[in-house]
């Protein structure tokens, strides 16, 4: 295979993974919390309308980011009001959060539908770009893409070294001890949900500004819910969540591996497309077959609701 | 806050009925101000939405048509609903179904017998179940939560579609648009109006809403799928298998949910196209829920929610607002059903007043 080839092919499946790694990242939080947030699909759609109406208007991608991460967390907290002071079924307000978002995305997006955004140019590392293959591949890429590494190391960071994140965590295992010595569960689980809501909403508008650049809609296509899924196959670890999230990237534009491997395969161009959603399938499979696994990493109060009753 | 929520010592069995109704007051009330804010006269947004739509005759039957393949795909959902079992990809149960019946009509483009349609009915019930015993057995034989895998279907039986309307099953004189051919007239679902759209089809989802109220509230294996919803310790100490609580979940909303495809190509479509997939199977779980999992409920939850429809298409006209504007009330509906529910288990109390 030629080094060019194999570079298009990384920076592609780069490209194609952030977004998963930004939502997971975000639902990975907010499950550690115990909240299961079944909308990521809606909050990502919002985010996206959001981030390209506010770019197309404003000209600045930057201020498009910030109205899809701020479009997140309204959907985030509209959750959080149903699931956690109203104690609503999480499983069920989820199913809601996501279609009520995809509808929404699709009614607000409606004059959005037929027009571009100039490319953002992306980003070169100085040094790093030039790194020969590799460094054209992941050091001269949108700066969300060097977001979602930072993000990572963020979240590591936070979850396993902090104070707050061991609180956080202490909350999504054992609510009621969390309570008893003192810590704000629900809001606790809020600001969880909230960021979840955040990094859902980036992750619509890389999508809708950076990677296409285009609304369309239903454009999210089911990435809310791989995310949901990779966050299940890391069994609840960040840095297994990058290496899915680019696992999933490679699936979704096999097209381009087919083409570049000059492969004469006559192959209708949906089942090149049906292949994400084969492989989730797949991960899921092989990753709850033994529910000892999840068992012991998932959040133990995952997806129960929490109420103080003093 | 001066006000604070209380346990009531038992859930409220009237709140359990009056909470659907509020939500649809609040979903009311919402639709209302998203008229107010887009300029749009709030009343005349009202009268266009929600009346004109079944202001005759012909309205009415196109409503009882919408309704149809909701009660169908809700009916089959609420009997997993119930144990527990989250199936949320009738959608591409849907599609699967309307696939299955669509083969058989297209297999038999020149056949006149009156077996065409039955035969067309079960295919679609078949596509559907079979489409949903793939995240059936993943969740019994490997423990993969159906959540995921039933909605990942459905991305794929939509690609499908798309496959078989732009490839093999195209119409060759149809102008190259992804459809195919129309079926012949044995395999379409008779007219229950004349002069209306409405179609046999009606006939059999109140059929299956008649069995569906028989199996879950008249039927022993109905209650131990209840108590395996409810208690699943208390179902496992009685050993109620859990494994078939799944497969008959699953399985009874995609056998619905394929008739419901079958339905919508036999009837008002008359062919396969790659549009097929049209919500109803996503709109069916809000069905399901609002209807509170109860076949007389879902029955009026679907002539809510295909009023909805209706009332997008009828904003599309009229005021030129996109039909999506029928998802977000339907979004809405459920989320007010859900912050409602609260008050089932629970009072509003004044802070303070002991």
């Amino acid at each position: 295979m030629e080094a060019n080839l194999f570079t298009s092919m990384l920076f592609a499946t780069v490209v194609a993974g952030t977004p998963l790694v930004i939502v997971a990242l975000g639902l990975l939080v907010s499950e550690k919390s115990g909240v299961l947030n079944l909308g990521a699909e809606g909050m990502m759609a919002m985010g996206a309308v959001a981030a390209f109406a506010v770019t197309h208007e404003t000209g600045s991608p930057w201020l498009g980011v910030l109205a899809g991460m701020g479009a997140g967390m309204v959907m985030a907290f509209l959750f959080g009001i149903l699931v956690l002071s109203l104690m609503a079924n999480q499983v069920a307000s989820g199913l809601a959060l996501s279609i009520f978002g995809v509808g929404l995305s699709a009614f607000v997006g409606k004059p959005f539908e037929s027009v571009a955004l100039a490319a953002v140019p992306p980003i070169r590392l100085p040094f790093l770009a030039d790194i020969p293959v590799i460094g054209p591949a992941l050091y001269n890429q949108q700066a969300l893409v060097y977001f979602s590494w930072a993000l990572m190391w963020a979240v590591v960071w936070f979850l396993y070294r902090s104070r707050a994140g061991l609180v956080l965590r202490a909350v999504g295992e054992a609510p009621g001890s969390a309570h008893s010595i003192g810590y704000p569960v629900i809001r606790i689980r809020y600001l969880a949900t909230l960021f979840g809501g955040a990094m859902a909403g980036i992750g619509g508008a890389f999508l809708s500004v950076f990677y296409t650049p285009l609304w369309v809609e239903g454009m999210v296509a089911g990435r809310g819910w791989i995310a949901l899924a990779l966050v299940v196959f890391a069994t609840w670890r960040p840095l297994r969540v990058i290496v899915g999230a680019y696992l999933f990237g490679g699936v979704m534009i096999a097209q381009l591996f087919v083409q570049g491997s000059g492969m004469e395969i006559d192959m209708p161009s949906q089942v090149l497309s049906s292949l994400p959603y084969w492989a989730t399938i797949v991960v899921l499979v092989i990753i709850s077959r033994n529910a000892a696994t999840i068992r012991l990493n998932a959040p133990v109060s995952l997806g129960q609701p929490y109420r103080a009753d003093t | 806050m001066l006000l604070k929520l209380e346990a009531r010592p038992e859930p409220s069995q009237l709140m359990a009925y009056l909470s659907p109704l509020l939500a649809v007051a609040l979903t009311l009330i919402g639709g209302l101000l998203v008229f107010s804010a887009l300029g749009t006269d709030p009343l005349e947004g009202f009268k266009v939405f929600f009346l004109n739509p079944v202001k005759d005759t012909y309205g009415v039957s196109e409503l009882l048509l919408k309704a149809t393949p909701l009660m169908l795909c809700a009916v089959g959902l609420a009997v997993g609903f119930r144990a527990n079992v989250w199936n949320i990809g009738a959608e591409g149960q849907y599609v699967m179904g309307a696939v299955a019946a669509s083969g058989m009509a297209l297999y038999f483009i020149d056949s006149e017998s009156a077996m065409l349609l039955p035969a067309m009915v079960l295919a679609g019930a078949v596509g559907g179940a079979l489409w949903a015993a793939i995240p059936a057995l993943l969740r019994t034989r490997f423990n993969a939560n159906e959540i995921l895998t039933s909605l990942m279907l459905v991305y794929i039986a939509q690609l499908a579609v798309s496959w078989l309307a732009h490839g093999p099953w195209k119409d060759p004189d149809g102008f190259n648009f992804p459809q195919s051919k129309m079926f012949a007239d044995s395999a379409l679902l008779p007219m229950l109006i004349e002069g209306t759209r409405l179609n046999f089809a009606f006939v059999i989802a109140l059929g299956l809403l008649a069995a569906g109220y028989v199996f879950m509230q008249r039927s022993f294996l109905g209650f131990q799928m209840r108590v395996a919803g409810q208690a699943d310790a208390a179902a496992r100490y009685a050993g109620f298998s859990a494994t078939r609580t799944i497969w008959i979940g699953m399985l009874a909303g995609g056998a619905t949910a394929g008739i419901a495809g079958m339905a919508e190509v036999s009837g008002p479509m008359g062919q396969l196209t790659e549009h097929v997939s049209n919500n109803y199977g996503f709109a069916a779980i809000i069905v399901a829920f609002i209807g509170r999992l109860n076949p007389v409920g879902i029955f009026f939850g679907s002539l809510l929610m295909a009023l909805l429809y209706l009332g997008g298409e009828q904003a599309q006209q009229y005021l030129n607002l996109p039909s999506s504007i029928s998802k977000v009330f339907q979004g809405m509906l459920l989320f007010f059903l859900l912050g409602a529910d609260v008050f089932i288990h629970y009072r509003l109390r004044l802070k303070g007043g002991k």
